[in-house]
């Protein structure tokens, strides 16, 4: 309980902080959402009022704490661009960017975890060494490229998918899902070699140690090993190291969204920041800041369940 | 070259693998996938893509509407005088009108019987109403047309009859009462906008999409489709994937580019975009303070090239701050007064005191493509008087700030259009006081002749007046004068009768599908 | 010692033909990179112009050439960064542990929430736009992802057995942190700058577009590629191209990681 409670704090200072960090950035960067609404048509005086309105001209502390309390209270504020309550608009694009996250993740654990296995069996020689040139290659192609090829190749040569024409998660489940396979290989071709490798190695590391012998001498077969021992001890770094890439996945998915042109939240921030729209902005960075920290508390609690040793705030004496 | 096409097979391959295995979720959406629609089973409908999501208010009483929502509402709203696609004006939601002889007194006679979307009957009130609201600040400060002061008095002596009195004489005063006439009583037109144009607002979905449907009681021919579906695509490119896939059938404002791209199902109509792009000089800061370095520039800008590189060809050149579709107001000889000479331009540099060139940056939004190319053929261009150019791409927001509200910049590349096609309303913002003189040109013969021009009633003198102001602005160089672009309109084959207007207007009422 | 190391024989014969070509893009190139109409708008790979032409007609071949440069050293001066400050922070608060872990972490994740796009807007507006602030822009902010990965590796290592004797037999921290664990944690660090690099490439093209990386009409891969999305349809080969170019690159600095952690493995 005192260990929830604990994260629970972690989380809102981040926050905070991360929320602090963006109102602050508005202030530094030029133009306001005034600037960009009225265009080319406002008058000095017009901008001006629309500034008034939107309260932009009061004290900077003012209108951070004034959005603090909003945020606590649950109050994220009124987008000015579009005059709907933030939480309003924003609950549909979550949606569409947690399913591309999710498709994404679940690409990574169904191929990294059997393929890094299988490859696994062949820890030296060309074959091993034709395996890390695989994953040397996968890990060095962007998303972005992936993407870009993915939507020549499947949309403009094939026409297997409409580029461009999103569904929407409400209208049409599936096709949406499976519209959203395309950007969520995009994302997960890299971080699959990652994993792969990471398993790999621990595996094989784990076959090298002192008890794999002892093991085989009591009469178990390689699949047994694999199974009863050194299975169990290499994923565990790999399940870490997962929990870890949820945060990583969501950075991706900001720039895939824009190539496949996804309603997701990446493209929402960018145009949110494009319009100054920094109620959405500030919702935006605290949504993702609380995704960061619970994928590294994930992966906390994992490595802590395993190994007692890393509690944190322990330290090295 | 081995390694590029191993890379492409393995991931290709890779992929194909991860495709098959989720076979059945693909399959599905295949079937039901819109692919090229036979013509037999078309619902009288049309998906249109445009490339910016409407403004927040669509209030069209309150200022603020960006030119791609009065594009879009253009098929809600209509005023008194309603705009047709030649640039003249016609009764609308008024029946007919009567001017008195001084010019003063308009006195309007409203439609019997015409409804708004909602049901209700259009009343005298309701456009007093109107047109009061559009002359008085709104809560942003700002009037929807300023110009509208003018009126001094709005009469309404029964139901059917509005009279104008105004102050003094302007024979574009009814250019001004295309303003949206919409119902007194009704509060929710910041959502749910009631007008009563040919298309009624049924929803929208912020970044996503505009519904509009057809009204069936327009006073009018009216639509022929029966809906109208907007969708958002802010990406060039997906418009393209989207026109090619049969998400949208039509798309005005394609950049040359993607037009190139699509396939035979789509015609491209070209029209003339309402504005002129130049390479805006700020007149106010060294060296472009100096009229012979402006027009050095002039002269070394090879702007059938911008045109053929920059834009496929698409365009017609400009000399001025007027753009061709204003008729009567545009002087074509304007075209020839800077012919692209290197020779003339190095001499007027010299003169300048410039001879060795120098260096400038030119400031562009780098959300507009267009500009950020045509800014790329200008520095090749510039190269050769000794000019050395800086591309600046900037965002949206901080461009319209500094370069344009703060006028801290050199050079920018930006297309000015106006509200009303007149030649006032494109030539106003250069007198020298005015607010958005964004290039600070102060040219007293100029202020004078548009003074002039605004103040003169007879019809002919003022045209004079205002192609004396747009010579003005070309002998002194004011600008580097480009181009109006083309408007590229791509349309579903089959989809007939396109129109094109002299403003930001996007006509769906004229659309059909042809059997 | 007697096997050899193709990893590395492999790497470094792509790095050196990269870094031949982008050499030979500073000295010369079949075309000026930056010449409008060098051959028709978007021909097809041909002996005149052996990767096509753009929309503008330039030659691809000799702007792959010139924007290879110019990718590489944004992509390695913000690895540069983010790697050295992000493996000192994360070694530091992962070794040390306490509040200054905590304090630092949180800042860390704060940072790694934080849209890459706003801290290069914010060095616009307090630094100017330009083309080397792209790479402190960057920089910072690959910053927290090194620093985590760092971090967790330092943090279960730190109480392993041979870095409690080594602390027993009175090594300094210091040399704990440098001689004892950092080459252990070369498994993890590697991939992560291999990956590091790749969206370096894409990040400096997103940069432009606000004023700061690369600008128009010089060239760099990153640009090229996203100027090539728009193209696809037309000019297939643009695409592939500069994608292909940017994939050999890292593919290259891959190797030579993987190649050095092989090295490593044999001698201990």
């Amino acid at each position: 309980m005192k260990y929830a409670a604990k994260k629970i704090l972690m989380l809102l200072i981040t926050m905070v902080i991360v929320s602090f960090l963006a109102f602050a950035a508005f202030e530094l960067i030029s133009g306001s959402a005034a600037d960009t609404m009225l265009g080319t048509d406002g008058t000095p005086e017009q901008i001006a009022a629309l500034e008034e309105k939107l309260g932009l001209n009061r004290p900077f502390f003012v209108r951070y704490f004034e959005w603090l309390g909003g945020f606590f209270t649950g109050d994220l504020g009124v987008s000015f661009r579009y005059r709907q309550p933030v939480a309003e608009l924003l609950a549909p694009k979550i949606l569409v960017t947690l399913c591309l996250s999710t498709l994404s993740f679940l690409l990574i654990l169904c191929f990294s975890i059997p393929v890094g296995l299988l490859s696994a069996r062949d820890s030296s020689g060309v074959k091993d060494g034709i395996w890390n040139g695989i994953i040397q290659l996968m890990m060095a192609v962007p998303p972005f490229f992936t993407g870009v090829l993915l939507t020549w190749v499947f949309s403009i040569v094939l026409h297997f998918y409409n580029h461009g024409q999103f569904p929407g998660l409400q209208n049409d489940f599936w096709g949406s899902v499976s519209y959203l396979i395309y950007p969520a290989v995009a994302i997960a071709v890299p971080r699959i070699a990652m994993t792969m490798r990471m398993f790999r190695s621990r595996i094989q590391n784990e076959m090298r140690s002192g008890y794999v012998p002892t093991a085989f001498s009591r009469g178990n077969d390689r699949k047994q090993v694999l199974r009863r021992h050194v299975l169990k001890n290499s994923l565990v770094p790999v399940v870490t190291f997962l929990a870890q890439t949820m945060a990583e996945i969501l950075a991706a998915s900001v720039v895939v969204e824009q190539v496949f042109a996804i309603p997701g939240l990446g493209r929402m921030l960018v145009s949110s920041i494009g319009d100054r729209d920094f109620p959405v902005v500030q919702a935006l960075v605290v949504i993702i800041a609380f995704w960061v920290v619970l994928s590294g508390t994930l992966a906390d609690i994992i490595n802590q369940r395993i190994d007692p040793r890393l509690r944190l705030g322990g330290g090295a004496k | 070259m081995k390694k590029r096409i191993t890379v492409a097979v393995l991931i290709l391959t890779m992929l194909m693998g991860l495709l098959t295995g989720c076979g059945t979720k693909t399959e599905a959406t295949e079937s039901d996938a819109p692919a090229p629609v036979p013509a037999e089973k078309r619902a009288n409908e049309i998906s249109v893509g445009i490339a910016n999501d409407l403004t927040e208010s669509l209030n069209p009483l309150k200022s603020g509407y960006t030119a791609g929502t009065r594009e879009v509402m253009f098929n809600v709203f209509e005023g008194l005088m309603k705009l047709s696609s030649d640039g003249s004006l016609y009764p609308a939601v008024a029946e007919k009108y009567e001017v008195s002889e001084d010019g003063l007194v308009y006195t309007f006679t409203i439609r019997d019987g015409i409804k708004y979307h909602n049901g209700e009957t259009v009343t005298a009130q309701d456009v007093a109403y109107s047109v009061e609201q559009c002359m008085t600040p709104d809560e942003s400060g700002a009037m929807v047309e300023p110009a509208l002061t003018m009126i001094e008095k709005i009469e309404t002596p029964d139901e059917r009859t509005v009279v104008f009195t105004i102050a003094h004489p302007d024979g574009e005063f009814l250019n001004y009462l295309t303003v949206a006439v919409v119902p007194e009583d009704y509060t929710e037109q910041d959502t749910k906008p009631v007008g009563t144009g040919p298309f009624k607002f049924v929803s929208r979905s912020a970044q996503d999409s505009v519904v509009l449907e057809k009204f069936d009681q327009y006073w009018g021919e009216g639509a022929k489709l029966d809906k109208v579906t907007f969708k958002i695509i802010e990406n060039a490119d997906s418009m393209v994937l989207s026109l090619q896939s049969g998400a949208i059938d039509f798309c005005n404002h394609l950049p040359t580019i993607q037009a190139a791209q699509l396939s035979d199902d789509f015609n491209i109509a070209e029209g003339s975009m309402a504005l002129v792009q130049a390479l805006y000089l700020n007149n106010k800061v060294a060296p472009f303070d100096n009229e012979l370095v402006r027009q050095a520039l002039c002269y070394a800008t090879d702007r059938k090239q911008i045109i053929d590189v920059a834009f496929d060809g698409y365009g017609s050149v400009v000399g001025s701050s007027v753009y061709p579709t204003l008729g009567k107001w545009y002087d074509e000889s304007l075209n020839e007064l800077y012919p692209y000479d290197v020779e003339k331009a190095k001499e007027l540099l010299a003169q300048a005191g410039y001879g060795d060139g120098f260096n400038m940056t030119i400031t562009v939004p780098s959300n507009y493509q267009q500009h950020v190319d045509t800014a790329q053929v200008l520095a090749n261009q510039y190269k050769e008087i000794g000019v050395n150019v800086e591309i600046q791409p900037v965002e949206w927001a901080t461009w319209v700030s500094e370069a344009y509200n703060g006028r801290n910049f050199q050079t920018t590349i930006t297309g000015v259009d106006a509200h009303y096609p007149t030649a006032r309303a494109m030539m106003e913002r250069f007198i020298s006081d005015q607010s958005n003189n964004f290039i600070n040109y102060d040219n007293k013969d100029f202020d004078s002749l548009m003074a002039e021009a605004i103040g003169t009633s007879d019809e002919a003198q003022r045209t004079e007046f205002y192609i004396e102001a747009q010579r003005n602005l070309a002998q002194h160089a004011a600008n580097v004068y480009i181009q109006a672009p083309a408007d590229l309109v791509a349309v579903r084959k089959g989809l007939e009768g396109v129109n094109f207007y002299p403003i930001y207007a996007l006509d769906l009422a004229s659309l059909y599908w042809a059997e | 010692m007697k096997k050899r190391n193709w990893y590395l024989t492999l790497g470094f014969i792509l790095t050196g033909i990269i870094a031949s070509f982008i050499v030979m893009g500073f000295i010369w190139t079949p075309y000026d990179p930056n010449a409008i109409m060098a051959g028709p708008k978007f021909s097809p790979p041909s002996f005149e112009h052996i990767m096509g032409t753009d929309n503008f007609g330039r030659d691809i071949f000799s702007r792959v050439l010139q924007g290879a440069g110019s990718t590489a050293l944004i992509a390695l001066c913000t690895v540069l960064i983010g790697a050295l400050i992000g493996i000192a922070v994360g070694a530091l608060t992962g070794y040390f542990g306490g509040i200054v872990d905590e304090a630092l972490m949180r800042f860390n994740d704060a940072l790694t929430a934080f849209p890459s796009i706003l801290v290069a807007l914010v060095i616009v507006g307090v630094m100017g736009g330009g083309k080397y602030n792209v790479i402190l822009a960057l920089g910072i902010v690959f910053i927290p992802s090194f620093a985590r990965v760092t971090r967790t590796a330092f943090a279960s290592l730190r109480d392993v057995n041979y870095v409690k004797s080594v602390r027993l037999m009175g090594a300094k921290p210091a040399r704990i942190i440098c001689l004892h664990i950092l080459p252990n944690t070369i498994s993890v660090l590697l991939p992560a700058i291999t990956i590091g690099f790749n969206n370096a490439v894409l990040a400096e093209a997103s940069m432009s577009y606000l004023g700061i990386g690369i600008k128009p009409p010089d060239a760099s891969l990153g640009y090229m590629l996203s100027e090539a999305q728009g193209m696809l349809s037309i000019a297939p080969w643009y695409a592939i191209w500069t994608g292909g170019v940017i994939v050999i690159m890292i593919f290259a600095v891959g190797l030579i990681g993987e190649g050095l952690q092989h090295c490593g493995r044999e001698s201990m």
